[in-house]
């Protein structure tokens, strides 16, 4: 079992996650060209090391995350909401915090 | 080396057994060959075989980075069928049902292969509309044995699933195909791999590609764990590792996920299961059929998550056995006795490719998702055909890359460009 540091809920087995995707593809604007459409949709870099992928919650607070994993031996990395605003007021907290 | 047959079986067997030679031999590298196939499981010995066979080569090498069969080729549950409604696909996979039918005689060595009935349960009105616009298409373009049962006739033939009415997903009747069923797998690689030497093809094991050296537009040599290696032409066939291959020789982005995919086997059981029996409904996905040796072989959905590791994850041990006891509870109290995974290569649409590539001698087979080792036959065949003649056979000519550019996604499943969702 692989175990996901939830930034809302702590660690929690991943069969309480479902597993997204590549997190490093950036979506084109709605008005670009077929081709950069084509490349974002269709194509994959699908490394064997460590990536960012997306995962969400689905048995637990539901947010979507940014998972950074090795893909060879499973180790996390680290672990933030995919939501990039969710991401710093989440750090702001954390600091008020300390 | 000698050549199977029932005489010689006999003999041997007064003999105990010593008049056996090798079945292939375990040569140095050569410092050229005119193709190099990268990759030693079904499909690149497969392809090494029609390449001697169909197109009279001969300086061809297969180079494995383990042994024959250690991959994809010798972790499958080894079902064959040729079930698809797809254009493109219909075809292929009962061109490579054909192959199948005649591959222990046209190897001269027995694959195993029974054909016992491939048989889809069905649950819901929907889903028996479903299976008869497919399985009526496969009639209408050249696959006879396509059947849907009704109850009664399923319970006569396999009377022990679990067709109590108030089931979760009570079963309706079943999609069976008769011709297909299962082969041995390891056979199959070695029946490839024997014909193939006898033919002339080096097959050198214990070989990694980790380098690949290129001059503009084509690849010049191979570095491996065996040294370099010069090559007219490139073949990949590497499955889960097609990604990396592809990285050594710069040609960026694939449309291809690395997944992983369980099996498991229980402990040997008098005979119980004649059929290979699917079922597949609300998210859940599971096949079984049972071993010469008795195991019941079965598997499900691969574990759900990007993975290069060929070691499977206990939520899909859970999934796959909860799965059996909902259609078989009779085997509620066998014992698993092994499970493993292995490296699928799930493309964008569940679809492979058998393709030229940016490189004017490299040439691509990949993408088989967890469907290929019914491909294998005809996958070496057209793949061969590919390399032999570097133009794409009619039949093969949407197994490209550039598919998707053109709007086609051959996707069996509709379940649009997401790598796991493809079976
Ligand atoms: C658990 C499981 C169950 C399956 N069940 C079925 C089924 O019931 N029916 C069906 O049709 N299909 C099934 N499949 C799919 C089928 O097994 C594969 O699609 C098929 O075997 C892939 O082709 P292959 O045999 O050539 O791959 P592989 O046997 O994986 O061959 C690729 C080879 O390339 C080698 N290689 C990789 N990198 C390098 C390198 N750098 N240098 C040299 N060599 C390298 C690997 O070592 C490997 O031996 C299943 C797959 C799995 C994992
Ligand atoms: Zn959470």
């Amino acid at each position: 079992m692989i175990r996901i540091p939830c930034p809302f809920c702590g660690m929690r087995d991943h069969s309480e996650f479902t597993y997204g995707g590549d997190g490093s593809i950036e979506y084109p604007p709605l008005d670009a060209s077929k081709e950069e459409w084509h490349d974002a949709v269709f194509l994959r870099d699908n490394i064997c090391g460590v990536q960012f992928e997306t995962w969400q919650h689905t048995h637990g607070c539901r947010m979507w995350l940014v998972v950074e994993r090795d893909t060879m031996t499973h180790e996390i990395l680290s672990v933030r909401p995919a939501h990039p605003g969710l991401a710093s007021a989440l750090a702001n907290e954390q600091e008020a915090d300390q | 080396m000698t050549r199977f047959s029932a005489w010689n079986v006999f003999w041997n067997g007064l003999k105990g057994q010593k008049g056996w030679s090798r079945q292939w031999r375990d040569p140095e590298p050569k410092p050229h060959y005119d193709i190099v196939i990268v990759g030693g499981g079904l499909h690149g010995l497969a392809t090494a075989y029609y390449l001697a066979a169909n197109h009279g080569l001969k300086n061809i090498a297969v180079l494995e980075k383990g042994w024959l069969g250690g991959g994809n080729a010798g972790r499958n549950t080894t079902i064959v069928r040729s079930n698809y409604a797809r254009p493109g696909n219909r075809e292929f996979y009962e061109h490579s049902l054909r192959l199948w039918e005649n591959l222990s005689h046209e190897l001269n060595y027995n694959v195993m292969f029974s054909q016992r009935s491939h048989v889809a349960l069905l649950h819901s009105p929907g889903a028996i509309d479903a299976a008869s616009r497919n399985y009526n298409t496969m009639r209408m373009t050249g696959t006879p044995d396509a059947e849907i049962w009704d109850l009664e006739t399923l319970k006569r033939t396999i009377p022990h699933l679990n067709y109590a009415p108030n089931a979760r997903f009570p079963i309706m009747g079943a999609a069976v195909q008769k011709r297909a069923g299962t082969a041995r797998h390891d056979a199959v690689a070695w029946g490839y791999a024997r014909g193939a030497d006898q033919r002339g093809v080096d097959i050198l094991q214990q070989c990694e590609v980790r380098g690949i050296e290129r001059e503009g537009d084509s690849v010049t040599a191979l570095e491996t764990s065996r040294g370099t290696i010069r090559a007219g032409k490139v073949a990949f066939a590497v499955a889960g590792s097609t990604s990396r291959l592809w990285n050594m020789a710069g040609l960026g982005k694939l449309p291809i996920e690395s997944h992983k995919l369980q099996a498991f086997v229980s402990e040997p059981l008098k005979p119980l299961l004649d059929q290979v029996v699917v079922f597949g409904v609300g998210g859940g996905h599971f096949y079984i059929s049972q071993s010469d040796k008795g195991g019941m072989v079965f598997g499900g959905d691969i574990d759900w998550y990007k993975s290069y590791a060929q070691r499977g994850n206990l939520p899909i041990v859970q999934d796959v056995s909860e799965a059996a006891m909902s259609i078989l509870p009779c085997l509620g109290r066998v014992k698993l006795l092994r499970h493993w995974s292995g490296l699928v290569d799930m493309s964008m649409d569940g679809t492979h490719f058998i393709c030229k590539t940016p490189l004017s001698n490299l040439y691509l087979n990949a993408g088989w998702n967890y469907g290929g080792f019914k491909a294998s036959p005809a996958s070496g065949w057209y793949y061969a055909d590919l390399i032999a003649n570097d133009r794409p056979h009619e039949r093969i000519r949407n197994f490209d890359l550039k598919r998707f550019e053109r709007g086609l996604q051959i996707d069996e499943r509709g379940a649009g460009p997401d790598p796991k969702l493809h079976g």
